[in-house]
């Protein structure tokens, strides 16, 4: 679809605290424009002071998180013209700020649960020695965990945390990727089982898979590290004959 | 009227946490420092997050011809022999030691077939040198830094943006920073101050660069009295996307020609054959069954026997290729050349290069496992930044340090790609170690109440500002007059027409109005943003003007050719007096002769190679 000269109406989620409401903006567009692009230009001629995060533009630092039209998406990597072909003639393009944090001002949202949650894992305890040996294979699946910009839609989109608000007992989606990349490192040596069960709350998650859905690095975040993590949960603590095995083997049990 | 702040107190402050930032913060800690990391953005999001291609490190695991001697060659000769060879030779023997503690921290790179860290090939790197995950190497290794430094007991300062350095006499004794959240503002007093604020590439509209690049650490040293070297010196990457105009600059990682890409013009010629220059003679394969079979070696892990494509030469060499290209009239439809990786299989390129299939797929509906990319330069990096001491990178301020993109000396007039991920780690541990051991045997600086208040001053004018112009407007404009005035090839008139232009922009910069709210108020700080860029771009332009020459990131239409009885000796210093930049020239030292002879012994060592491969060097 053609963009040039073409006009969008914007409704933009501005204000701080008690004092917000969805305001209206037109713009005139251009080929190839991003939403990012979009709210840049009414920042750079309408209003300066519009509040919004971002950094790279290219889908790498995963800052501009927002909700599109009601979608958690990146504002850098969704195109003006897939959007529109969405949407009804004549109506207005909606970004709010994601939900699930607490409101800062205008787009801009106070994401640090997530990194108090990151504090709080445990770093990787491997070998001394340098030049660590594993093999591709190995590493292929600790690297697809590693993809994640921590844009932390899928923190957003988690009806755990949006719904329900266990954000003291749940560390969400994105933490769990990280405890995944952990875990499953060919030379971690740490026992994370107990606190991924208990401080981490893998359990909460019931598999609805809305996070994956909107994760803008493609990570199957439930089925390759949230559901391994719960059945690795479940061998430690709910299978008789591992807790057996261990106890004749003295040995932690890997999958 | 007084405005109220609250005080800090820390042996060492960093200011930035991307690569260099983070490595130095943890280095810090680790010598014992109390330590405060201080950054713009929220950890994690700063600009080493795109880096793509690798890191190079001379770890011999893909090729066990490589080492430092070699690898301290390439970094060299890529500088047209103007990088600091202290710096290059600290780079070269300790960058393998910086890769593999990455690992240790839990970097998870690409491997071999001997399950080590796997590396490939990049322009100017004489063997396959770059540890590297997919293309997205930057993300990897800033994220193993921010794992690892969180468990540092490191004080980290999100979204704060510093505005001044506080000194007492010639030392730096800390500094003065606001809130974009709040807008509140903090007075950090510090032993020592690490600046790894990154580069200055938003300046041109064309770049690679993330808005955090508008040249802070650059400014707050011209401002504390520090010197910058070689400014003029500004790698235009040669493949930066070009369409749709939205995405133009955005990068395309030179891993694409380092897995085997292919630039062609629009009559479909593999035009970089006809761009060899020189110095690299006899070195690049001369026909393209050459340069193919160079690639089915190296993608099949085979040790290469025959000469490695032209498309690999250095980046200044790809970027003005493609720029002569364009203007010739042999462009591609939307003004820059074909890159086309499609030969190498769908599933080769979705493992090796899949954020750049995502990229092109998502922002310009390109297949690239099917069709060319179309790309051309774009500003990617500045050289020049701040002079440091090679082994301690302490500047030329005592008690002000400085690493990665912000300082300069490693890369001379080019940098090869792989040497900046490299550069971050190696020097920014050797910044935050020095900054910690020289901070022990000093008193915690008291802070002067009076330059905290001139400085929050200062960053509250543009909200005092009343029907002032919108700062976003005066961004747009001075960033396109560098891209059309300063920017990949240059002419003395046009270099003078820009610095009067930048000083109507200072005018206008320090005019603008932001509206009044302190709460994360965008044109507010791009307000302040652009007070430093203006500075930085006068330094640019006028180190640009003054090299009569082209080498290298500086090119000039006036002066096509290099000019080495002076300028390939010489290299331009940068300062500030009494708000007004300054500029003189130094000559630089000769190489050791130790280092001489290595040199000797490693350019013996290719040409023998070239030779036994079928050329005729």
């Amino acid at each position: 679809m053609s963009l040039k000269g073409r006009k969008q109406k914007f409704s933009i989620f501005r204000g701080e605290g008690e004092n917000t409401s969805l305001e209206e903006y037109d713009l005139e567009l251009d080929e190839g424009m991003v939403v990012l692009d979009c709210v840049h230009r009414i920042q750079h001629e309408q209003e300066p002071d519009l509040a919004v995060r971002w950094n790279c533009k290219a889908g790498k630092c995963g800052s501009c998180s927002a909700e599109i039209n009601g979608k958690p998406r990146l504002m850098c990597m969704t195109r003006m013209g897939e959007v529109i072909e969405e949407m009804e003639e004549g109506t207005s393009l909606e970004i709010r700020p994601m939900a699930s944090f607490p409101h800062v001002k205008d787009l801009v949202t106070d994401v640090s649960f997530n990194y108090e949650v990151a504090q709080r894992i445990k770093p990787i305890n491997g070998p001394s020695s340098m030049d660590w040996e594993f093999n591709q294979m190995e590493a292929d699946r600790v690297q697809h965990f590693r993809e994640c910009i921590e844009c932390f839609l899928c923190v957003n989109t988690c009806h755990v945390l949006r719904d329900h608000g266990k954000f003291d007992e749940f560390a969400g989606p994105r933490n769990l990727v990280r405890l995944a990349q952990y875990e499953m490192h060919p030379l971690d040596q740490e026992d994370r089982i107990p606190e991924i069960k208990n401080e981490f709350g893998v359990e909460y998650c019931n598999i609805t898979r809305c996070c994956t859905e909107v994760c803008p690095a493609g990570i199957q975040i439930t089925d390759d590290a949230i559901i391994p993590l719960k059945e690795r949960v479940v061998d430690r603590y709910y299978d008789p004959v591992m807790r057996i095995w261990r106890k004749i083997t003295g040995k932690k049990v890997r999958m | 009227m007084t405005e109220s702040y609250q005080t800090h107190e820390y042996d060492v402050v960093v200011i930035g946490a991307g690569g260099a930032g983070l490595r130095a913060a943890i280095e810090a800690s680790r010598n014992g420092a109390k330590t405060a990391i201080i950054t713009k953005s929220l950890l994690g999001k700063a600009h080493t997050v795109m880096a793509e291609g690798g890191c190079a490190a001379s770890l011999q695991n893909a090729d066990p011809r490589d080492g430092w001697k070699v690898h301290f060659h390439d970094t060299m000769k890529g500088s047209k022999w103007l990088a600091d060879w202290r710096m290059a030779e600290i780079h070269a023997k300790e960058a393998p030691d910086r890769v593999r503690e990455l690992e240790q921290w839990g970097a998870v790179f690409d491997r071999t077939d001997k399950q080590l860290i796997n590396q490939r090939n990049f322009g100017g790197h004489t063997f396959p040198r770059l540890a590297h995950v997919g293309d997205s190497t930057g993300l990897e290794i800033i994220r193993t830094l921010q794992e690892r430094g969180i468990h540092e007991g490191i004080d980290i300062f999100m979204e704060y943006t510093v505005r001044h350095l506080t000194k007492s006499g010639d030392r730096v004794t800390g500094c003065v920073a606001y809130t974009r959240v709040e807008g509140s503002f903090h007075a950090f007093s510090a032993k020592t101050v690490i600046l790894a604020t990154g580069g200055i590439t938003r300046c041109w509209s064309v770049c690679s660069g993330s808005w955090e690049y508008t040249g802070d650490g650059h400014a707050l040293a011209l401002w504390a009295g520090a010197e910058l070297r070689d400014m003029e010196f500004v790698q235009f990457h040669p493949t930066g996307m070009v369409w749709p105009p939205s995405v133009r600059g955005i990068l395309v990682t030179e891993g694409v020609r380092g897995e085997g890409g292919r630039l062609t013009n629009n009559e479909n010629k593999r035009f970089m054959f006809d761009y060899v220059p020189e110095m690299f003679m006899g070195d690049h394969a001369e026909t393209i069954e050459e340069a193919d079979q160079w690639v089915e070696e190296v993608v099949s892990g085979k040790l290469a026997t025959v000469r490695r494509p032209p498309e690999l030469l250095t980046r200044d060499v790809v970027a003005k290729a493609i720029k002569a290209e364009v203007e010739a009239g042999r462009g591609s439809p939307h003004g820059g050349a074909f890159l086309d990786i499609s030969h190498r299989g769908e599933e080769a390129i979705k493992k090796k290069l899949p954020s750049m299939y995502h990229q092109f797929m998502e922002l310009a509906e390109v297949d690239i496992t099917k069709d060319p990319m179309e790309v051309g330069p774009t500003a990617h990096y500045v050289m020049g930044g701040i002079r440091v001491n090679a082994s301690t990178q302490e500047t030329t301020v005592p008690g002000l340090y400085a690493c990665g993109e912000a300082a300069s000396g490693l890369h001379g007039a080019n940098r090869l790609g792989g040497n900046s991920l490299s550069d971050l780690i190696t020097f920014g541990k050797r910044a935050g170690e020095y900054a910690a051991k020289s901070s022990k045997s000093l008193e915690q600086p008291i802070l002067d109440e009076s330059e905290i208040q001139s400085a929050i001053k200062q960053m509250l004018s543009p909200l005092e500002n009343q029907n002032g112009e919108n700062p976003g407007q005066i961004y747009d404009e001075m960033r396109d007059m560098m891209q059309q005035k300063v920017g990949i090839i240059r002419q003395k008139d046009e270099l003078e027409e820009a610095i009067e232009e930048l000083n109507s922009f200072k005018q206008r910069a320090m005019k603008s109005s932001s509206g009044t709210s302190r709460t994360y108020n965008s044109g507010w700080h791009q307000a302040l943003d652009l007070r430093n860029m203006v500075d930085v771009s006068v330094a640019c332009t006028l180190a640009a003007l003054t090299r009569e020459e082209s080498r290298g990131g500086h090119t000039r239409q006036d002066m096509p050719e290099p000019e080495d009885d002076y300028w390939g000796k010489h290299i331009n210093i940068i300062w500030m007096e009494n708000d007004e930049v300054k500029i003189r020239q130094e000559e630089v030292e000769p190489m050791s002769g130790e280092l001489q002879s290595v040199i000797a012994e490693v350019k013996d060592m290719i040409a023998k190679r070239a030779e036994e491969q079928g050329g005729s060097a």
